[in-house]
């Protein structure tokens, strides 16, 4: 296997004592800490920055679905911004043309994307590592050109995009559009989370990361390699899909020009960020990616893309397993306060 | 339920009428909304500053620029314009974040000069469901010019649409009966600008032999180019961006063919286009322009010339003066500043709309002469005129009349 994939796998042997299977989730103190700071976060702040959490939290589950790809099945995608957009399509297109309820557009762009995933998945087969990466990368590349295509303007809008009407908080409850949208998009993404955390903790989730770890072992214990490097393509697809449709909920409004290949790099790098194969890393990845080019910019204007180079520079040099070496140090420290 | 709301509408009314009967010459004194205060005005800006379209920063430090003299000369009407302008990066989704910030934590009075037709379509609804006006736009889109269903959104640069429309008024005048091709970028950008010369060419639109569009990813044009002459047209008229401008004039030239060529003002520019492309094979084309070239030397003395300079030689010393977008980014801050002005000390959200939609014959340094910035309450489109050039021996000359555009919308 590639190079990249190797060292991932040996990321996880130097820093991480724990089985696999505890390194995939949080802690019980530390998932209720986080959960019960999520939930009264939106009493405290303005919509605005409520507004910014909730793109966190969809960015979050978009490097999640990368992160069970890469960091579960060890297979390399730079295409998830093509799902993304798909994801985001299927949403608008249906609320928009078909006037289908928000929340029944989310499962059905999940579908979509999981078909689409599936499919790409066969590819998947015959290369791997870096030659995956390239290959899913044309696909990202692709997407906003097939987006305006004339034959499907009348469903798209072309390049002028399509505009999405907000969701009202239902049952006349008393809270603003941006907050009901925040504690939807929560629900959704621990759904995920849990659900996305099971699935490698299952008999599935072991068996893609027999592959990663050795593909000729895995099979050798008979892990039926195509099916489990296909069904990881489509489920990380499909929750991609469910990012994407979340996102043009919550920006009310998509174009082709709001999925291209920087998308697909920066829930590559909020993969990293966040520590690959460290499912809670993606939320961490995702503020990284939503956050650090504002910093960025508040730095210094015209420089504000070197600038954002320095800052993931020192994040990679000071914890280059991400996050979730963070989160392990933090873990690590907190113990010892305990103890003494 | 019913009682209640409408007694708090009559308490309020009963409270309004007291406020109105014992401080009415003080209420039309000064009247201000979130962003403006006895001594500042807050106005919003989203630029790219970084990614693809990153050359069109310049607009936004030119306008800072601007406002930075303004203050320094004392403010407008006694306030301090503060220019808060935010990166979005070309990106929709990062333009709707950083305008819920200008709108909502920074509380800005309105957005003015937001850059890009996909940053602005993303941020349309929101602005106008918040009623913050959306104003001074750097797009040609012709959607903008929409008072009856975005009452808060003005564009600013004349549209495509109706740049297209005064070529067809150009061929139909000099060059009637001659056989048109036209080249356009398959998006909204060159469908504008087919539309305007479609509708401007009327019934004779039949005139055109060929329209061949190409997608922005394309390395190259050149089969377009032979694609096209093999339909044998008089007119070549191309609407794309700069560098494929630049491949089709060259490619005309290395055919040793001379039709009738004429450019999108786009891609006009000297320095990025014409150079590029040869200037032996750039002679004599053809293409419209409203704001003063800061390489032509014909404006070397021009009064609204010197002040541009003296402008970025106090604030902006980095910056390549003959880049068209500080031209671009200089004349719109010029039409805020004199719309704040006209303002006076009303500045609410609601009479910011009503003074835009009330400019009348407002001359702008930068401007060609005789080009005037012309609004109304339906007519929600600043420019809609242009003159058109001639490129000869390395530089653009402007020949004929200003002509304004009928098919605007």
């Amino acid at each position: 296997m590639s190079t990249i994939q190797e060292s991932a796998a040996e990321t996880q042997a130097a820093t991480v004592d724990a089985p696999p299977k505890k390194a995939m989730g949080l802690g019980r103190t530390a998932s209720w800490v986080m959960l019960i700071a999520f939930l009264i976060l939106p009493l405290l702040v303005k919509n605005f920055v409520i507004f910014q959490v909730t793109m966190v939290l969809i960015y979050g589950i978009a490097v999640l679905a990368l992160n069970i790809l890469t960091g579960g099945s060890g297979q390399f995608s730079l295409g998830q911004s093509a799902f993304y957009a798909i994801g985001a399509y299927a949403a608008a297109i249906l609320i928009e043309h078909g006037g289908v309820n928000y929340a029944l557009t989310l499962p059905a762009a999940g579908i979509i994307c999981f078909i689409v995933g599936f499919l790409f998945g066969f590819p998947a087969l015959r290369l791997s590592g870096i030659y995956l990466a390239l290959a899913t990368y044309a696909f990202a590349v692709a997407m906003p050109q097939l987006l305006k295509l004339g034959v499907i303007e009348h469903w798209t809008g072309g390049v002028q995009g399509l505009v999405v009407t907000k969701p009202d908080a239902p049952f006349g409850l008393p809270m603003s559009q941006d907050m009901w949208l925040y504690y939807f998009t929560l629900a959704v993404s621990i759904a995920i989370y849990l659900a996305s955390v099971n699935l490698l903790k299952s008999r599935s989730g072991r068996a893609m990361m027999a592959i990663r770890d050795n593909e000729i072992a895995a099979s050798a214990m008979g892990v039926d390699l195509s099916i489990y490097k296909t069904l990881a393509f489509g489920v990380s697809a499909g929750i991609t899909g469910v990012a994407g449709a979340l996102g043009a909920i919550a920006v009310q409004f998509v174009a082709p020009d709001s999925y291209t290949f920087t998308l697909a790099i920066a829930l590559f790098l909020g993969m990293v960020v966040g520590g690959v194969g460290w499912l809670p890393g993606s939320l961490a990845g995702a503020a990284f990616i939503v956050f650090v080019p504002n910093i960025a910019e508040g730095i210094s204007k015209g420089l504000s893309g070197a600038f954002f180079g320095v800052l993931l520079f020192a994040v990679i040099y000071l914890v280059p397993h991400g996050a979730r070496q963070a989160a392990i140090y933090a873990e690590t420290l907190f113990n010892k306060l305990r103890r003494s | 339920m019913s009682r209640r709301p409408s007694f708090a509408i009559s308490t309020f009314a009963t409270a309004a009428l007291a406020l109105a009967v014992s401080g009415g010459h003080a209420l039309a004194q000064k009247k201000y909304d979130t962003g403006a205060t006895d001594t500042e005005i807050k106005i919003g800006n989203i630029v790219p500053y970084s990614g693809p379209a990153s050359a069109y920063g310049v607009v936004g430090k030119a306008m800072g620029a601007v406002f930075q003299r303004v203050n320094d000369a004392g403010g407008i009407n006694g306030r301090k314009v503060n220019f808060i302008s935010y990166d979005d990066a070309y990106s929709p989704p990062k333009a709707v974040e950083q305008v819920r910030k200008l709108v909502e934590s920074d509380e800005v009075l309105l957005t003015f000069g937001v850059l890009g037709t996909p940053s602005n379509s993303a941020i349309q609804k929101y602005l106008n469901a918040k009623k913050v006006p959306q104003l001074f736009l750097a797009t040609g889109a012709t959607k903008w010019d929409d008072p009856k269903h975005f009452p808060w959104t003005m564009g600013w640069l004349p549209s495509y649409q109706a740049e297209g429309n005064i070529y067809a008024k150009y061929l139909l005048k000099d060059h009637p009966g001659k056989k048109i091709a036209i080249l356009y970028q398959n998006d909204d950008f060159g469908k504008d600008y087919l539309k305007g010369i479609k509708d401007g060419l009327g019934d004779k639109a039949s005139n055109i032999v060929i329209e061949e569009s190409y997608e922005l990813s394309e390395p190259t044009i050149d089969t377009h180019i032979v694609k096209m002459k093999a339909q044998n047209p008089d007119v070549m008229v191309y609407f794309t961006t700069p560098k494929f401008g630049a491949q089709a004039l060259k490619k005309v030239g290395e055919l040793a063919w001379k039709p009738v060529q004429i450019i999108a003002n786009v891609s006009a520019s000297t320095a990025t286009v014409m150079k590029p492309a040869g200037f032996e094979n750039a002679q004599g084309v053809i293409s419209a322009a409203y704001a003063k070239d800061a390489s032509d030397p014909q404006w070397k003395d021009d009064a609204g010339m010197k002040d541009f300079d003296s402008l970025l030689a106090k604030y902006l010393p980095d910056t390549n003066r003959v880049d068209s977008s500080a031209m671009t980014g200089y004349n719109m801050a010029l039409t805020m500043v004199a719309l704040l002005k006209n303002c006076g000390d009303d500045l609410t959200r609601a009479n910011v709309m009503k003074q835009a939609a009330n400019l009348k014959d407002l001359e702008i340094a930068g401007l060609l002469p005789g080009i005037k910035i012309n609004t109304s309450p339906t007519d929600f489109a600043p420019i809609s005129q242009l003159q058109l050039m001639r490129f000869d021996n390395g530089r653009w000359q402007l020949f004929g009349d200003v002509i304004s555009s009928d098919g605007g919308k």
